[in-house]
């Protein structure tokens, strides 16, 4: 009894607790180190991306590296009157510097992000300002222009001193902070994300449907057909699976057309008139139909693999046991597919929310999704910051839209085969 | 209250799941109420087919089930109010061991209270009182195994299906399972139709024994009538051990007949055979050969031992006797002195009743 209390020792003397500890150290770091490549190939291709994105979104150092002794000037000016001589002179003495150095179109855009029709001010000063002569700038700035007068283009410019901003989140829900600087909606005309925010959600939740409501039975059979038909069934799954994107998106295209397939057999059969044809593409339609087919082998396959392993008996067991086949499905053979739901429903959801190509193809106008507002923003308007902005926005939505299903399902109940 | 002895009644059944191979042929079985009657038979033999057609999970290609005479080939499943135990429980997985048993009482409507005290009754008949909130997974296979016979149990079927509920324990379990599903069939008086191929299992438990063989049933009988009296030798070599001449009839007369095998003859029952002439299988008994018998009996033949396996409790000793090198003897441990030793030359006797002349294999 009395050796209970001792520790135990191995045969070389060393106590057994420590002895395993240290053996399975070796086998920690053996493991860390099998995989340390992939840690570090996430980190260089994943996290730091989005801690690049993350600094771009919020990086307003531009403007303030440009206006260094304007914003040291204004520092003492409270907003409310047009400011003193001495931010005149600072401000000239900044963009002097910025005209010389052809850095000035810069500020320009920047500044008419901040206030619409300060380009052209600041263009004429940029003209102007070779002729000035030293002393009292603030009468020469203001001859130049009568906006230079005007009290709100010098609040727009101090608005821009902080070298980090979250303007461009604002601006991702159509919300901008004003000259009190307040958050406040932009004017009715001009609310353009929220609308594609919605559609986004909207589009990616009837895809997760459709996908789920025509995945199910598909699933269903090809778990339950005898193996010679269930394996050529499964080809016909993945066979589009395996075929390109681009591929895929452009036979929608011939299909959904005007002129297209579907429509001469409308025609055909007398549904609609020749010169009546339903616009099927270049809208929510289209990027429905190509949308739900493109992403169906995702709900498909994570539903199979559960269905695969219920067990025929415990349909038959229910039905023994006194309830009806609709009964029998909805208490016994549904909750044993909700893991599979889960993980279909989340894959689709997510990678229907952040669709670029086939809306881009098909969608048209009133079919574009957020990914291809932050496209047109990295590709056209070259607005890194703000692609990144809404990038990152997305990437929030769908972690949030993670950690409902969490606690609504949870996690555990993924089976993604 | 009169037993109904057709209670359960399959009328020249046939099924066909091709088109082109019967896997039941003209099934006729009458079962009487609260019987134990085991359909035993080889994989393939058409048992389960059986038993699923009287499920309804299959439907008869020819002729008709009844059950307590209404003919039931046109009810669905859930209306017939049998209960069934899967080979792999079939317990569902998502719900505790008292939604599991609640589900048929739930679906048929019943009032919470009434439930539970149903609930209670089923899972104390078979011991698992305080397991109501555990999941099956949580359950060993004995445990899951009980579940499930009270599932089928707890809404008062008139009939309960069992397809090898035994099939997936361990050696020691199933035999104790044996008993208490006897147990418990004897205490509620349930019809039970019980599908097996072990026929240790359907020995122990049936009160009748059907013995299915290529679609058909060879014999239905009680369990020690087809032990000691099997009508063919299918049902003499599946049913317990057997050793087995091949031969010919040469003498037919009062009760036996003479077969004249290859080396040598012997004295017989004429079961199947009826004329001089017939290719017949005689069937034996280990257990009714003896060693050096007192009394005199009408067959004795001189065997040479070729084997001794010592089995604790009996020694299986392997002759060589009348060119059959096969035949078994089961020997008793006792302290009798027998001269059993590898090579020598012992004499067999056996009566000539207990040697059944069946039909040729």
């Amino acid at each position: 009894m009395s050796s209970e209390t001792g520790k135990i020792l191995t045969t070389d003397g060393i106590p057994l607790e420590e002895s395993l500890k240290q053996s399975e150290k070796k086998n920690k770091i053996k493991a860390f180190l099998l995989v340390a490549p992939l840690l570090l190939f996430l980190i260089i291709t994943y996290m730091i991306p989005i801690g690049d994105m993350f600094s771009r979104s919020i990086d307003d150092k531009m403007v303030t590296n440009m206006l260094p002794k304007t914003y040291k000037a204004m520092e003492n000016w409270d907003g409310k009157e047009l400011p003193p001589e001495e931010v005149f002179e600072a401000f000239y003495l900044d963009y002097k510097i910025l005209v010389k150095n052809k850095t000035a179109g810069k500020l320009q855009t920047q500044l008419n992000y901040e206030k619409n029709g300060f380009k052209s001010v600041l263009k004429k000063l940029a003209r102007k300002q070779k002729k000035f002569e030293e002393g009292n700038y603030k009468e020469q700035i203001m001859k130049v222009h009568k906006r230079w007068r005007n009290v709100e283009y010098w609040r727009a410019i101090k608005r821009r001193a902080p070298s980090y901003t979250y303007s461009k989140y604002l601006k991702g829900i159509d919300m901008y902070s004003n000259e009190d600087g307040k958050i406040v909606q932009v004017s009715e005309d001009r609310r353009i994300h929220r609308i594609l925010w919605i559609r986004t959600v909207e589009v990616a939740f009837f895809v997760t449907l459709f996908c789920f409501l025509m995945a199910y039975p598909i699933a269903h059979l090809l778990a339950t057909l005898p193996m010679k038909y269930s394996n050529l069934l499964m080809i016909c799954v993945l066979l589009p699976f395996w075929t390109s994107l681009l591929v895929r998106t452009a036979s929608w295209m011939i299909l959904l057309q005007q002129q297209g397939i579907v429509n001469d057999f409308f025609v055909w059969i007398g549904l609609v008139a020749d010169d009546n044809r339903p616009e099927m593409m270049y809208n929510k339609t289209g990027t429905y139909v190509a949308m739900t087919q493109i992403l169906l082998p995702f709900m498909v396959l994570p539903l199979y693999s559960v269905m695969k392993t219920i067990s025929p008996s415990l349909m038959r067991a229910g039905k023994s046991l006194g309830a009806t086949p609709a009964t029998a499905f909805f208490k016994v053979y549904f909750p044993l597919t909700i893991p599979g739901i889960g993980a279909g429903c989340l894959l689709v959801f997510i990678l229907a929310i952040g669709y670029y190509i086939t809306p881009a193809l098909v969608g048209g106008a009133s079919g574009t999704l957020i990914s291809n507002q932050i496209a047109y923003h990295m590709k056209s308007t070259l607005d890194w910051s703000f692609a990144s902005a809404m990038g990152l926005m997305l990437l929030t939505g769908v972690l949030v839209i993670y950690w409902i299903y969490n606690k609504l399902v949870g996690v555990d109940n993924i089976k993604l085969g | 209250m009169s037993k109904k002895e057709d209670f359960v009644k399959f009328d020249k059944v046939d099924k066909s799941y091709d088109g082109k191979v019967l896997v039941v042929k003209d099934l006729n079985l009458d079962i009487e109420e609260g019987e134990f009657v085991t359909m035993l038979g080889p994989s393939g033999s058409g048992k389960t087919t059986c038993l699923m057609m009287l499920a309804g999970f299959e439907t008869p290609t020819n002729g008709e089930i009844y059950l307590d005479k209404n003919p039931i080939s046109n009810i669905p499943p859930h209306k017939r109010g049998i209960g069934m135990v899967f080979q792999n429980y079939a317990l569902f997985p998502h719900m505790t061991v008292f939604e599991n048993l609640a589900f048929p009482l739930k679906v048929r409507k019943m009032s919470q209270v009434e439930i539970e005290k149903k609930v209670d009754k089923a899972l104390s008949m078979v011991s698992l009182g305080g397991f109501a909130n555990r999941m099956p997974g949580q359950l060993s296979g004995g445990q899951q195994q009980r579940v499930a016979v009270a599932r089928a149990l707890v809404f008062d079927p008139s009939v309960v299906l069992m397809d090898e509920p035994l099939g997936a324990l361990d050696k020691n379990l199933r035999e104790s399972m044996q008993y208490e599903i006897k147990h418990i069939h004897e205490s509620i008086g349930v019809t039970v139709v019980y599908v097996t191929h072990d026929q240790g299992e359907a020995l122990t438990m049936s009160n009748r024994i059907a013995v299915f063989n290529d679609g058909k049933v060879q014999q239905l009988s009680s369990p020690d009538k087809l032990y000691e009296e099997p009508v063919n030798s299918f049902v003499a070599e599946f049913i317990g051990e057997n050793n087995t001449f091949g031969g010919e009839v040469s003498e037919i007369s009062n009760g036996t007949c003479r077969v004249k095998l290859e080396k040598g003859e012997i004295i017989a029952n004429p079961i199947s055979v009826k004329s001089v002439g017939e290719k017949t299988t005689v069937s034996i008994r280990p257990e009714r050969a003896l060693i050096n018998p007192k009394d005199k009996m009408d067959n004795n033949q001189k065997g040479k031992i070729e084997e001794v396996i010592y089995h604790g409790d009996h020694t299986r000793v392997r002759l060589n006797l009348l060119g059959n090198s096969e035949f078994i003897l089961k020997v008793p441990n006792s302290s009798q002195n027998l001269d059993i030793k590898l090579g020598n030359e012992i004499n067999i006797g056996w009566n000539s009743h207990d040697a059944r002349a069946l039909d040729p294999k």
